[in-house]
């Protein structure tokens, strides 16, 4: 038996027909994950070819881009509160999950939210799936691993229709992790200075597999983070093998399995991780305990530096780089960090987790949001809220200054009425920072949940680690 | 899908790097449940200012510009999210084809779906289409291969199936349908 990565080996399970020259493989999904924006378009497709849902039971169905952050109460007063496109979409996940009989977590589920951060939590995203879904951010789902990347509209039809997508089989990448992490650093920090450092483009046709001895220390949810942001490097994917962390992790979620299909699940799930000879087509390495806090400073997330680091000036002839710095009203060779911040926003399917809120509340705890900053919290499912309030994080953020939200995709492409004033600066959590991402002429800054917060109190973009004890 | 064997065209050129899916057709056009009527929106913030005006100096506003079909874009076109409204708003404002040195994946693959040609050229051939802009071109997808007016024939990657698929108009999900039986095999082999 040849020697297999991780990904190679839930790519082979999942072989309905092999691929050949003349044909794409047709690869079965495991789970797919479908949310009000890219879908409408394949439930007319199903319509008019006069097609079913074949697997039901293997979609989940929640909505999370277009829905408002302020509390709703009723269908009359979503109404008020959204653009009339957005309501409209709304309504239209409704009538088509009605109309293909699937479950809808929807606007009243106490288990709603980003679609990337309610599937691990309810237990459906599990080692070894192949998951899918209308979103680039599917990636997220490695973390687990599982095989995870996001398709167009059309597959989303093709996965509905009949449970498979027609696939070439991409290259493989190990990005080796060593070392650990700083204080004040994080796994955003991370996954932004592997961009940094093998360009947005530097994936293309690539999955990457996450390795190396840093791995073991990170949690689920460090993981998640680092694993949404690949395709912000070029990849279809990221992943990480399962480990004792991955299986704490699920055991008792509700769609986790049980009894003996646990244990039956469990003996699966070990035998994933990739062979020690397993070959990659690309490598690199990171030594996580030399990094920095990172922010990004142009348009894309390769844009990117150490918070304590200056702009850097433009190499070659590429228009792109003056073009960005001159969105962002920014200058090659003075520092980032001091630069005026008007908003704050802590969310999206990167880092709106249990523990991206809780970072982000030590910074803040007895601390105040500096005068003339709106900052915005946003969790990234119910769940999330709840146990959030649990533990009293809102009353930290409300008492800086902050605004809590309900959960949503919300400021992270700012579709659902949440956004950055043309010209305003924003440090983000979220995972991209192309022009107008935020909101029409809103400029963009990528950070962690630490410097997020760092920032909100200072009023100027900050490196927190002053801040972590 | 009707079949696509040639695109003849003059060029239209957009010499920027890494142009992301939200700038090809920002996020806020997505609340729609329907593909068409996407191109008037198509670049929407490098189009029009912010009073809505066209933005004379962006290349879909020039008149050199009018009915091209073809897109030359730089390296990495089409990064970023998902969304297939990406090659529904460039079919809708007239482009079938986007040539470029390297074109993002999903992006790709989005494109096929629709019959929307992704070119991927080496940076030779790229360069000279940057730097003479409104020249007529002709991509042949049965011969998967690009033709400049000086004569260079050049070849462009295209997997065998969606070459296929382009040339007869053929639905990939017609293709999927008709594995079914292979599909119900494997829900039972894998308990699935």
């Amino acid at each position: 038996m040849p020697a297999k990565s991780l990904f190679e080996k839930v790519w082979d399970q999942h072989i309905v027909v092999p691929e050949s020259a003349e044909t794409p493989a047709i690869l079965y999904i495991d789970l797919h994950l479908l949310h009000e924006v890219t879908s409408p378009q394949a439930f007319n497709l199903l319509r008019d070819a006069q097609l079913k849902v074949r697997r039901p039971d293997l979609t989940l169905s929640t909505m999370d881009h277009s829905t408002p952050t302020i509390p709703v109460g009723s269908l009359q007063e979503l109404k008020v509160v959204s653009e009339p496109a957005a309501y409209q979409q709304i309504l239209q996940m409704e009538r088509n999950c009605e109309d293909f009989g699937l479950e809808l977590r929807g606007m009243d589920s106490d288990e709603r939210g980003i679609v990337h951060v309610i599937g691990p939590e309810l237990g459906a995203t599990q080692p070894g799936k192949t998951i899918v879904c209308g979103d680039s951010h599917t990636s997220t789902h490695g973390a687990l691993g599982a095989l995870a990347f996001g398709i167009g509209t059309t597959e989303v039809a093709h996965v509905l229709a009949t449970q498979c997508l027609l696939q070439r089989k991409p290259r493989t990448f190990a990005i080796n992790l060593q070392g650990g992490l700083p204080s004040g650093v994080t796994a955003k920090d991370i996954i932004l200075a592997i961009i940094g450092k093998i360009g947005v483009d530097g994936g293309t046709g690539h999955a990457i597999e996450y390795r190396g001895s840093a791995v073991a220390s990170l949690s689920i949810d460090e993981r998640m983070t680092i694993c949404n942001m690949a395709i912000e490097g070029g990849a279809r994917t990221g992943m990480f093998a399962p480990d004792d962390a991955t299986c704490e992790y699920l055991a008792g979620r509700p769609l986790a399995p049980r009894g003996a299909d646990w244990d039956e699940a469990l003996s699966r799930w070990r035998k994933l991780p990739g062979d020690d000879d397993a070959r990659f087509d690309k490598e690199e390495s990171i030594d996580v305990s030399a990094l920095r806090p990172m922010v990004t400073f142009g348009t894309n997330p390769g844009m990117v530096i150490p918070v304590d680091d200056v702009i850097p000036s433009p190499t070659g002839s590429d228009p792109g780089f003056a073009k960005a710095l001159d969105y962002m009203a920014l200058e090659p060779g003075r520092p980032l960090a001091g630069t005026p911040v008007d908003v704050v926003f802590i969310g999206s399917c990167t880092n709106s987790r249990l523990s991206d809120l809780r970072a982000a509340a030590k910074v803040m705890a007895g601390r105040q949001v500096a005068e003339g900053v709106r900052m915005l919290v946003v969790p990234g499912s119910a769940k999330v809220k709840r146990e959030a309030e649990a533990e009293g994080l809102p009353a930290v953020f409300e008492s800086a200054g902050a605004q809590w939200r309900e959960p949503g995709c919300s400021m992270c492409l700012a579709m659902n009425g949440d956004y950055v004033p043309a010209g305003k600066l924003a440090v983000s959590t979220s995972n991209r920072n192309f022009e107008g991402r935020q909101g029409k002429g809103a400029r963009t800054v990528l950070a962690s949940p630490l410097t997020a917060a760092a920032s909100a109190i200072s009023g100027r973009i900050s490196d927190p680690r002053p801040l972590v004890g | 899908m009707e079949p696509i064997t040639e695109i003849r065209s003059r060029t239209a050129v957009l010499p920027l790097d890494d142009v992301d899916t939200d700038q090809i057709i920002p996020a806020r056009f997505l609340r729609t449940t329907v593909r068409e009527g996407l191109g008037e929106n198509l670049f929407a913030d490098w189009r029009y200012n912010s009073d809505g005006e066209e933005v004379a100096s962006f290349v879909l506003n020039q008149p050199e510009a009018q009915g091209a079909q073809i897109l030359v874009a730089g390296r990495n076109f089409g990064c970023g999210s998902s969304r297939e409204h990406a090659p529904w708003a460039l079919l809708d404002h007239g482009f079938r084809a986007v040539i470029s040195t390297e074109i993002a994946d999903i992006f790709r693959n989005n494109s096929l779906k629709n019959g929307f040609v992704p070119v991927v050229v080496d940076a030779g051939i790229h360069g000279w289409l940057l730097e003479n802009p409104g020249v007529e071109v002709s991509l042949d997808v049965e011969s998967r291969s690009l033709s400049l007016p000086d004569g260079r024939i050049t070849e462009f990657p295209l997997e065998s199936f969606s070459r296929y698929c382009l040339l007869n108009g053929v639905d990939q999900l017609g293709f999927l349908l008709s594995h079914a039986g292979d599909i119900s095999r494997f829900e039972s082999r894998a308990g699935v």
